[in-house]
């Protein structure tokens, strides 16, 4: 069914790169639990009653976020989709305020003026998703103009979906970029299905064949694996900051549950559900380590801790006061940029000041 | 002071701002090379180069979207829509991402969008119409239209520099037809409104075109004080300076090019109505364009425009009320 159905990993513990050291790796692999348990603590607030609105998850997708997230510098900027937030995770976004931002608190990153995933912390050099996708394709075309006009080596980086490839701004956005060869690095997440439209009533061509037609490189990449996520974005952001413009991944992936919480999924074959059960990003990542010597166990409870704290800590803070409803809708003061963000990667490391 | 024409007014705006601040660039359809379809960024190219006077390519959504990204990364950009008509292909960037960024998370969105808006010259359906109140129906987007050369220069001056997404409404017929004195260097006006004939026995409200309407058909109405009011800015609305204008004159004419339905005077008449009611004396009138696509054939198109004839004939029928 699927265009690209990305063959399951050879299951061996050697990593996809060679620029990732065992803290990396481990570190990929706490930002996927975190995200997969957060995202599961949310569901259940969902279900309780605390989770106002509905909810959305990017359950069997970590990796896509967690590995693209991972090579980005912290002067970089991201535009975060709405089953990425591993992203969130790793530039530094705290499991409390995500817990509060699901449950329309003041705590959350949004205040309580936007729901669920549509958030991003500007100080830390993102921006928030709007429901028109994939509108952010050309924030981030734009950020990347910025940066390529004033000579800077920063890259920009948005994740968007199969859906999203039939639109205008998809286009727009492409031909943009490849117009003017801007460090932007755009990740397909194909995860199958838009909602319940599957590939093949979305489009007749594999949209990451459409890159060679707007002048540069079109990659396919196992969604489900973190490390060749990130050496996938590796690449590609060097070649962005190296003046070789921009790079279309195609992060071949499933959507795990239904589009929202309020869905049953039942247009989805149970076959393929239990195919890529058997790819999933978090088994495969543990697995790997494992064999490793990592305490895997000692990972997962250390990472349950930190949700469970998370969620007190965000339950027992307040609601958002109504008073202040009709306030910020325009900026009073300066306009500020967005800030920058955490860099997990090793990579980075020799490059902070001392 | 030097004299200017509307049109040279916005051009040595966009100019002051681009000597004076590097993070200013200009974005839009063939407006380096050429000059732009109204030659507003004549020459702009040779003194500032390709890069801060951008060609972009046909995409308005694009111009919109890259002058977002490229905003929140510390650029001012100024979009320019070929035709005012044109920012239907943007609207979706300027409404959902630019005009709610900052209420949502925070992120001021400082772009300026130069909407060249209205009628008057066979323009037709695409070429002709004047979209302002769809934006200030829209949370977080200011909108001002200026009438004269000075407003001009400064309403673009203070949209430039406003850290929010600013519709620069310019009316195309006002571009050459218009001359003024305007003071020399970078000057804000500000977005409030402003009387351009004082009266007490009537007020037309209007801005852009129509204050030139309004003033020639109320020039001499039997002698009568008619009062015309500018609002230059109709996000924010000055609704201090229309309702003290309603004290003072207790009979209002509303004359709006857009078309009739939701226009900026339809919001006028509800703010007099909700707030100025027990200084009336006579109904509300409104003047507009009736709600049609703007026709292109110059007796169907004059046939639809507020005229000073209709405008003249609605005070004559209000001042005998």
């Amino acid at each position: 069914m699927a265009t690209h159905m990305a063959e399951p990993a050879a299951g061996g513990t050697e990593a996809s790169t060679e620029h990732l050291t065992l803290e990396d790796r481990i570190w990929l692999l706490r930002a996927m639990l975190l995200m997969r348990g957060l995202e599961e603590r949310a569901m259940t607030l969902y279900r309780q009653g605390k989770v106002p609105g509905s909810f959305y998850d990017g359950y069997g997708q970590e990796a896509v976020s967690a590995g693209a997230a991972f090579a980005m510098a912290p002067e970089d900027r991201l535009c975060i989709l709405h089953r990425d937030l591993a992203a969130h995770i790793i530039r530094g976004v705290t499991p409390e305020r995500i817990l509060a931002q699901y449950m329309g608190r003041a705590a959350g990153i949004t205040a309580g003026r936007d729901g669920n995933v549509h958030f991003g912390d500007r100080n830390l050099g993102c921006v928030g998703m709007v429901s028109m996708l994939p509108d952010m394709m050309l924030i981030a075309t734009g950020m990347a103009m910025a940066f390529k006009l004033r000579g800077e080596p920063r890259c920009a980086l948005t994740w968007f979906g199969d859906g999203s490839t039939s639109r205008g701004d998809f286009h727009e956005a492409m031909n943009w970029a490849g117009v003017q060869k801007l460090p932007v690095v755009f990740v397909l997440e194909n995860n199958q299905y838009a909602y319940s439209t599957p590939l093949d009533k979305q489009f007749a061509v594999d949209p990451v064949e459409r890159a060679a037609a707007y002048g540069f490189a079109g990659v396919t990449v196992d969604g489900n694996d973190a490390e060749a996520m990130f050496e996938a974005t590796r690449a590609a952001r060097e070649r962005a900051i190296g003046g070789g413009g921009p790079t279309l991944i195609e992060a071949v992936t499933m959507r795990m549950h239904g589009h929202a919480a309020h869905d049953d999924m039942k247009y989805v074959p149970k076959e393929q559900v239990e195919e890529w059960r058997k790819r999933d990003p978090v088994d495969r990542q543990e697995k790997r380590l494992g064999d490793l010597g990592v305490d895997i166990e000692a990972l997962r409870a250390e990472v349950r801790a930190e949700i469970d704290a998370a969620a007190e800590t965000a339950l027992s803070s307040p609601m958002p006061d109504p008073a202040d409803v009709v306030e910020g809708v325009f900026c009073d003061g300066d306009a500020e940029p967005l800030g920058d963000g955490v860099a997990r990667w090793s990579g980075f490391a020799s490059r902070a000041v001392a | 002071m030097a004299t200017l024409t509307y049109l040279q007014a916005i051009s040595a705006a966009l100019r002051d701002e681009l000597r004076a601040d590097e993070r200013v660039l200009m974005m839009g359809e063939d407006i380096g090379v050429f000059g732009g379809a109204f030659k507003v960024t004549d020459g702009f190219i040779d003194e500032f180069g390709p890069d801060r006077v951008m060609d972009t390519p046909l995409a308005e959504s694009g111009i919109i979207g890259t002058a977002i990204g490229a905003a929140v990364v510390g650029m001012r950009p100024v979009c320019e829509m070929q035709f005012a008509d044109f920012i239907s292909c943007g609207f979706d960037q300027l409404v959902n991402v630019a005009g709610k960024m900052h209420y949502r998370q925070g992120l001021a969105v400082p772009i300026t969008v130069r909407l060249p808006s209205g009628g008057g010259f066979s323009g037709g359906p695409f070429h002709s119409q004047n979209p302002e109140a769809w934006f200030m129906h829209s949370p977080g987007i200011k909108v001002v239209a200026p009438s004269t050369a000075e407003d001009a220069k400064g309403l673009l001056h203070a949209a430039i520099r406003d850290p929010n997404p600013v519709c620069f409404m310019e009316h195309k017929h006002l571009y050459r037809r218009i001359k003024g004195e305007v003071p020399e260097g970078v000057f804000e006006t500000p977005m409030k409104a402003r009387v351009a004939r004082s009266g007490d026995e009537l007020v037309v409200i209007a801005y852009g075109a129509m204050v030139h309407t309004a003033l020639e058909a109320t020039e001499d109405i039997d002698g009568a004080s008619i009062e015309v009011l500018d609002l230059r800015s109709l996000v924010p609305l000055d609704s201090d300076a229309i309702l003290d204008s309603v004290a003072r004159c207790s009979k209002v004419v509303i004359v709006d090019e857009a078309n009739q339905m939701c226009a900026a005077g339809a919001q006028v008449a509800a703010l007099i109505a909700e707030k100025g009611f027990e200084d009336l004396d006579g109904p509300v009138i409104r003047v507009a364009t009736p709600d049609v696509p703007i026709p292109f054939s110059p007796p169907l198109e004059q046939a639809v425009l507020p005229s000073v004839e209709r405008v003249k004939e609605a005070c004559r029928d209000l001042l005998a009320y």
